[in-house]
């Protein structure tokens, strides 16, 4: 025998897995719902989507080329996802100039100042968005209305604003003009960022995404309960000042949240155990803040603040060990 | 539902590709290399020198301490030198070359194929005749059997479990003994039963060997005390801890050993060499070895003589395919990759596996993306991503806490890993330094 032979150590197979296929595999799920942004909100929506993206992949690829100087990594699709997340979270109608501002902040303060793929301690989309919602705040809240309900699309506010416009005038919630019944809210027929109006939307790209096991159950599953009964009892005691759980379920970005950004790998807790406490805090900051905080909306800052608790989680949190502590 | 392990657990591809092919007697080799240490303890001593003739059976290296046990010669001839060479570690390792003469047996050898059922000795004569016999664990770990037969003090043995998971891909070994040799391996458990006073025994074996679990559930109903278990198909069930859990809900307790559950675990093919040894007087020097791959033209089960040069092997199975990258003494996920075909098969040898080029290299190592698979995947429940870190910047104080002790290297985390890290070679590292760290603090 001539040639060499590979000489390693085990195990000597590897699941056909790949953490670029997981990648694209958030890309799909995310499909649907960009879909019907596009649908609402007209050529608007894939506009920013465009920008988001090129945007992000373009910054990856020269801070890590000329910043860095290390070999770009974009194909493993993770800047793609940060590029959809972060047009996701913003109103279609954002001008291509913050929407750089945005992905610059995204991937260069969110994700490659701490080195990149991996590292990052918070969700990059929501480096971005917060960034861009405390520097812009006329533009990150000005809604354009719905393609297909107005005849010219005006600005109107969103649900979530309309209710806590009318809590800080004392109008009970029975009274407020122009709230979307929970239909609309689940189909999506309502004002918002691009990517949280169709609640139905994202739960079935949830739904992919555990049937392809990219992420598990845990985190959405106890983010959405801590919601739903954590506001059910304010709702329970008082239902003239606070909105019934199921409509803080479905509207603003709390399912595009619970299931695409506060589930991003990177940033989220290592075991089953402590993505449950992870997903507990996300669900009372969120609504804390959608009743108690100057912001109609507190997902983006929920899932923030248990980024920064997700070190602590996993030091310790521990998975159940074999045979006992 | 069967059952199955509660913790982790991967689900490599089978790849059986043996698993039809009936065990054949592999001719006898013109000259084997018998390696001294081919178990876990103590290296046992050689007894024979250069010149001296030696006929199949007699012992030619003896036990050297409790936890080690004698080797005999599996071939008739004349020891050419007692000398050094690599064993399937790599390393080189003493051992004893003998040139073949014939097919001499010890006469006190019973090589007719009658099925002996009765049993005419005591325990304690069974565990002294394993240990003459050179009984070890044939499952892999080659753990000297009549050690495991004696429970340390205070402890009781109360089940006797029966490992025929072969949870590794590829390997059909014991498949197709359970299939071939299902009268003798009953015998062997009831004289382990016997050895270790208990009167439980169960047989845990893979849903994917569905033929197995039918006749050796057939079988078991005429001897008392004797069951199997169908489990799921997952990876590493074949380990003892996991084959415990599995089959009796209990856990061993982190560093324990079964016995601390009240379980003693045993190969199928272990059960055979039992049965062999005491009802035939015959002692370990020959086993089943699968050789497989994908691009082996005859994937095949062959009774191999210990000392026999892997070369006889892969030439028996249709010789070494053009494009072979890796050559895996036993399974792919736990076997060890040689690096010459002049490797002897041992007692501990469940397998040769050839791998093409393609499947024999690593993918590129990116990024953790802290999906935490590892996490989920681990069998003991430990965190792999946290432990090769560790390992990696030499925090060894944090791995021991963090229990990279109790890790069995079974290589799940690094075979689900998406980013392709290298995680059991760094754990492997940080878990051999600890073990020194834990030694010298003992002395």
């Amino acid at each position: 025998m001539s040639k060499l032979l590979t000489v390693s150590p085990s195990p000597h197979v590897h699941s056909s897995d790949s953490t670029q296929k997981i990648m694209y595999r958030v890309i799909y799920a995310m499909v649907p719902a960009l879909i019907w942004s596009v649908f609402m909100f007209g050529i608007d929506a894939l506009r920013v989507t465009l920008i988001a993206v090129a945007a992000c992949v373009a910054f990856e690829y020269l801070i890590q080329k000329y910043l860095m100087k290390v070999t770009p990594s974009v194909t493993d699709g993770s800047a793609i996802i940060t590029g959809i997340l972060l047009a996701f979270n913003v109103p279609s109608s954002l001008p291509w100039w913050i929407i750089l501002i945005g992905a610059m902040a995204a991937m260069g303060i969110g994700k490659l100042s701490f080195g990149g793929l991996g590292s990052n301690i918070f969700n990059p989309a929501l480096v971005g968005r917060v960034f861009l919602l405390l520097s812009f705040p006329v533009q990150m809240t000005s809604w354009p209305g719905i393609k297909m309900a107005a005849v010219d699309a005006v600005s109107t506010a969103t649900p979530l604003a309309l209710i806590k416009e009318s809590v800080k005038n004392g109008i009970p919630i029975a009274k407020v003009q122009g709230l979307p019944d929970l239909t609309d809210l689940a189909i999506g027929m309502n004002a918002g960022s691009l990517g949280e109006v169709s609640a139905l939307l994202l739960v079935l790209g949830g739904i992919y995404m555990i049937w392809k096991k990219v992420i598990t159950w845990h985190i959405p599953v106890s983010i959405l309960a801590t919601v739903f009964v954590f506001s059910g009892i304010f709702w329970g005691i008082n239902p003239e000042m606070y909105v019934n759980p199921a409509f803080h379920i479905m509207t603003g970005g709390l399912m595009l949240g619970a299931i695409f950004m506060a589930t991003d790998m990177v940033t989220s807790p290592m075991n089953p155990k402590a993505q449950i406490i992870y997903g507990i805090g996300i669900g009372l900051i969120t609504i804390s803040i959608r009743m108690f905080g100057a912001y109609p909306e507190g997902i983006s800052f929920a899932i923030l603040i248990m980024n920064a608790v997700t070190p602590l989680l996993n030091y310790y949190i521990k998975p159940k060990r074999f045979g006992g502590q | 539902m069967l059952k199955t392990f509660k913790i982790g657990g991967v689900h490599p591809p089978e790849n059986k590709l043996s698993k039809d092919r009936k065990i054949e007697v592999l001719s006898i080799p013109s000259a084997v290399f018998i390696p001294v240490a081919q178990h876990i303890g103590a290296p046992s001593t050689p007894v024979v020198k250069k010149g001296d003739k030696v006929k199949v059976g007699q012992v030619i290296a003896q036990s050297s301490s409790f936890v080690s046990t004698n080797i005999h010669s599996s071939v008739s001839g004349t020891v050419k030198k007692v000398d050094f060479s690599a064993d399937s570690s790599g390393y080189p390792k003493q051992g004893i070359f003998i040139d073949v003469e014939g097919d001499e047996w010890m006469e006190d050898i019973d090589r007719s194929e009658t099925l002996v059922k009765d049993i005419s000795v005591d325990g304690a004569e069974i565990v002294k005749k394993i240990q003459e016999c050179g009984i070890v664990g044939l499952g892999g770990a080659t753990f000297p059997t009549h050690v495991k037969l004696v429970p340390p003090k205070g402890m009781k043995a109360e089940v006797l479990l029966i490992n025929g998971v072969e949870c590794e891909p590829y390997l059909t070994s014991d498949h197709r003994l359970m299939l071939e040799k299902a009268d003798e391996i009953l015998v062997g458990i009831q004289l382990l039963m016997k050895a270790m006073n208990v009167d439980k025994a169960v047989i845990g074996i893979e849903n994917n060997k569905p033929d197995a679990i039918q006749l050796l559930s057939e079988k078991c109903k005429s001897v008392a005390g004797v069951s199997v278990v169908a489990l799921k198909v997952q990876y590493p069930q074949g380990g003892e801890k996991q084959l415990i859990n599995a089959v009796t809900g209990r856990e061993v307790p982190s560093g324990a050993l079964p016995i601390a559950v009240g379980a003693v675990v045993s190969n199928v093919g272990t059960a055979f060499a039992v049965y062999e040894a005491i009802q035939k007087n015959k002692p370990l020097f020959e086993r089943v070895v699968t050789v497989t791959g994908k691009g082996v033209s005859k994937p095949s089960n062959f009774l191999v003589r210990v000392g026999t040069a892997t070369s006889e092997l892969v030439a028996a199975a249709g010789g070494l395919p053009e494009n072979t990258g890796k050559i895996i003494s036993g399974g792919p996920m736990m076997g060890r990759a040689i690096s010459s075909l002049d490797i002897p098969v041992t007692k501990g040898t469940s397998g040769i596996l050839l791998m093409k080029e393609e499947e024999s290299k690593r993918e590129e190592i990116i990024a953790c993306i802290r999906c935490s698979r590892c996490v989920s995947v681990c069998p003991m429940g430990l965190e792999p991503y946290l432990l090769m870190t560790l390992g990696e910047k030499q925090i060894y104080d944090r791995a021991e806490s963090e229990r990279v002790m109790d890790c069995i290297e079974c290589g799940s985390c690094s075979y689900t890993c998406p980013s392709n890290r290298p995680l059991l070679d760094y754990i492997r590292f940080g878990k051999g330094k600890v073990g020194q760290i834990i030694r010298s603090r003992k002395k």
